[in-house]
């Protein structure tokens, strides 16, 4: 994972609630082994017609939306299946945050072991945001905060190690094998083995 | 016990896996006991394995099922995989390589234990009352109906279970959901926990575990329970508990995996030993009086946009998103779903594919028939149910009633394998999602209990199961 300390871009807004990840990525792109490419089938059936055309209505395929990283959606973004193929597929296609009101549980953790960051803001600067597209905000993950146009700033909620995995672009999977002899003791020394 | 001591079902089974408690820096080093794999969520977790060049530490405590995306036609050979697609066909081919090369037990297409992973690790005994049980899979929480902490992980999670059969973790908080009275005839599991995400919400139990008790989850049996937890993630919950009991205990015992003999009495008292203790708090609680519930189905494209079968379908009242679910559902406020033809009927999936759910769809299509143009799929949950409900005759009532009886898989519910619910079509369906697409591109879906399907599929419209109970 690319480390990722700060952000800037105007923003993309999908303000539905409850985008779920077969929306995200529909599961008969799922049938890939690999997690690259994603990004060409985000959104799929909100961007293509049956026939495989652009929808010119969809935002992301307006000539606006185009090198925007942040999107800006509805409450309960993510919500649904675990596929880790929806932040690959976000990543993937140049997306690298999501703000909302509430992110799905599974979402935002496979989110966060990818870089893309899941960011809950409070109801007021949500509602702005939703109102505005486009405007210009940054993101400072050390900080915590969404600077939105005129200077003002928001904090957002994430955890201590998460943000430090952000900063530092640590893979946690070295992190947890640092705990091998704990988890052998674990294993020697539990009352009743699974 | 005083209440500061008593511990919930949940707590008790977390801190019994703790390698490692949580700090505010840290996560903690969850163990997980039960790992189940599938096609689909792991290819990119093996590829990381052989890049870091890492073995699988416990093979014996992993077990892999092929489901989603494997044809509900029968397969003989990998040529027969041909019918779902060259992409699906070769993800199924790669699991069963992964599995060689690591060394991991897989119940493949040879196996008659395969099925749709939630199906199986409750029926060999896999799943067991106190253990940590996840899978790539959001629908892992139905193994919760045990009293296993059991959620749903993301593919990169898969790879460090593999890699240390741990998780780095934090500790959700608690959701209490207490469904109090007796259910009436007709009502089922399925119709309390739409009721239930129906009024908490899809995002309801987002940050929570929950747990399920009082009367009606009490005096459920264990097919039942597990259609309940099944849907926790529906509400926005990763894991749904409820606590073993001596329904529990007369489900597994003598079940494949399970501890035999003097090992059974020692686990069974543990099992019964979880459950929460008087006095235990939870974060938050929430009452609903389940003698009051209806039939209960879905007229949106999330799961919470539920209503009793013969109410009418409420108003968007100006919200976007609302209308938005009504247009694409082609559902008119104020007139209720069975105004609604139905095309397709679907019976299966992790929630609803068990040998009482079909029990329960065929006791309604006994000697009567599918209404003409209704394309009606029965699909069993494992091969074993299959067997199951062949012996019993079932497969000859959905047949002679014009329904079609399959090969065990995930199929319709989600679509990879070639079992779809064609564009615009309106399907009334057993599985747990109505979101857009889910069934294929541009269907509509319905959600509901076997029973208010099987009926829906006799009349050519959303029906209320009622009518046509027998006593
Ligand atoms: S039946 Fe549906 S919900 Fe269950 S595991 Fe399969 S695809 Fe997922």
């Amino acid at each position: 994972m690319d480390a990722i300390r700060k952000l800037e871009s105007r923003t993309v807004v999908l303000p539905a609630t409850d985008i779920d990840t077969d929306q995200i990525i529909p599961a008969r792109f799922l049938t890939t082994t690999s997690r690259e490419g994603l990004g060409g089938n985000l959104f799929y059936d909100w961007r293509f017609d049956a026939d495989g055309n652009e929808n010119p209505d969809f935002v992301l395929n307006q000539a606006e939306s185009a090198g925007c990283t942040v999107l800006v959606a509805g409450r309960n973004f993510g919500c649904g299946s675990s596929r880790e193929h929806a932040p690959w597929a976000l990543l993937d296609y140049g997306l690298r945050a999501v703000i909302s009101t509430e992110i799905a549980d599974i979402f935002r953790s496979n989110s966060l072991k990818n870089g893309f960051l899941p960011i809950v803001v409070d109801e007021a600067t949500h509602a702005w945001l939703l109102d505005n597209p486009g405007v210009r905000v940054s993101v400072d993950v050390e900080k915590s905060t969404v600077t939105l146009p005129g200077g003002a700033s928001v904090s957002f909620p994430i955890d201590d190690f998460a943000r430090y995995c952000l900063l530092e672009g640590i893979d946690q999977l070295g992190f947890l094998q640092k705990h091998e002899d704990a988890i052998q003791k674990f294993e020697e020394e539990r009352p009743w083995k699974p | 016990m005083s209440s500061s001591t008593a511990k919930t079902l949940f707590e008790k089974v977390w801190s019994d896996h703790l390698v490692q408690d949580e700090t505010p820096e840290t996560p903690a080093v969850l163990y997980i006991d039960l790992h189940l794999i599938h096609e689909v969520t792991t290819p990119q977790a093996f590829t990381l394995l052989r890049q870091k060049n890492l073995a699988v530490r416990r093979p014996d405590l992993t077990l892999g099922t092929m489901d989603h995306s494997t044809p509900t036609t029968p397969v003989h050979s990998f040529k027969d995989l041909a019918v779902v697609g060259e992409s699906a066909a070769k993800q199924v081919v790669a699991m069963q390589d992964n599995c060689a090369e690591f060394g991991l037990e897989l119940l493949g297409f040879e196996s008659d234990q395969r099925g749709i992973v939630h199906v199986i690790g409750p029926e060999l005994g896999a799943t067991q009352p106190g253990k940590t049980i996840v899978c790539g899979d959001s629908h892992t929480s139905t193994h919760g109906a045990f009293g296993a902490l059991a959620f749903g992980i993301g593919t990169t999670e898969v790879g460090h279970v593999l890699a240390t059969q741990c998780l780095l973790q934090r500790k959700p908080k608690t959701l209490s959901i207490n469904v109090s009275g007796g259910l009436q005839p007709g009502v089922t599991a399925k119709d309390v926990i739409l009721a239930i995400i129906g009024q908490i919400g899809v995002d309801g139990g987002t940050g929570h575990c929950i747990e399920y008790r009082g009367a009606a989850i009490e005096s459920m049996d264990m097919e039942a329970r597990m259609t309940v937890c099944n849907m926790s993630i529906e509400a926005g919950a990763r894991a749904g508990m409820i606590a073993p009991d001596e329904i529990t205990l007369a489900y597994l015992e003598g079940k494949p995996r399970v501890p035999q003999g003097s090992a059974w009495s020692v686990a069974a008292e543990r099992w019964l030993s979880l459950r929460s203790d008087q006095g235990a708090s939870y974060d938050k609680t929430v009452d609903i009086d389940g003698s009051k519930l209806q039939p209960m189905v879905t007229f949106g494209t999330n799961p919470g946009m539920v209503i009793s079968v013969a109410d009418p379908v409420p108003d968007a009242d100006g919200n976007a998103s609302f209308q938005k679910a009504l247009d694409y559902m082609q559902v008119v406020p104020g007139k209720p779903l069975s105004e609604s033809p139905v095309d397709v009927v679907f019976v299966g999936s992790c929630t609803n594919s068990r040998i009482s759910d079909l029990q329960q769809a065929a006791d309604i299509l006994r000697g009567r028939k599918v209404a003409d143009g209704v394309r009606m799929l029965v699909v069993p949950g494992s091969q074993q149910i299959k067997k199951e409900a062949e012996a019993l005759g079932l497969d000859k009532i959905f047949s002679a009633s014009g329904a079609e009886w399959r090969e065990s898989g995930c199929s319709m519910c989600l679509g990879m394998n070639g079992d779809t619910v064609p564009k615009g079509q309106l399907s009334v369906s057993t599985s747990n999602r109505n979101f857009e697409g889910r069934q294929g591109i541009g269907a509509r879906t319905v959600l509901a209990s076997p029973m208010t399907a099987a009926a829906s599929a006799i009349e050519g419209r959303v029906a209320d199961p009622r009518p046509y109970l027998r006593d």
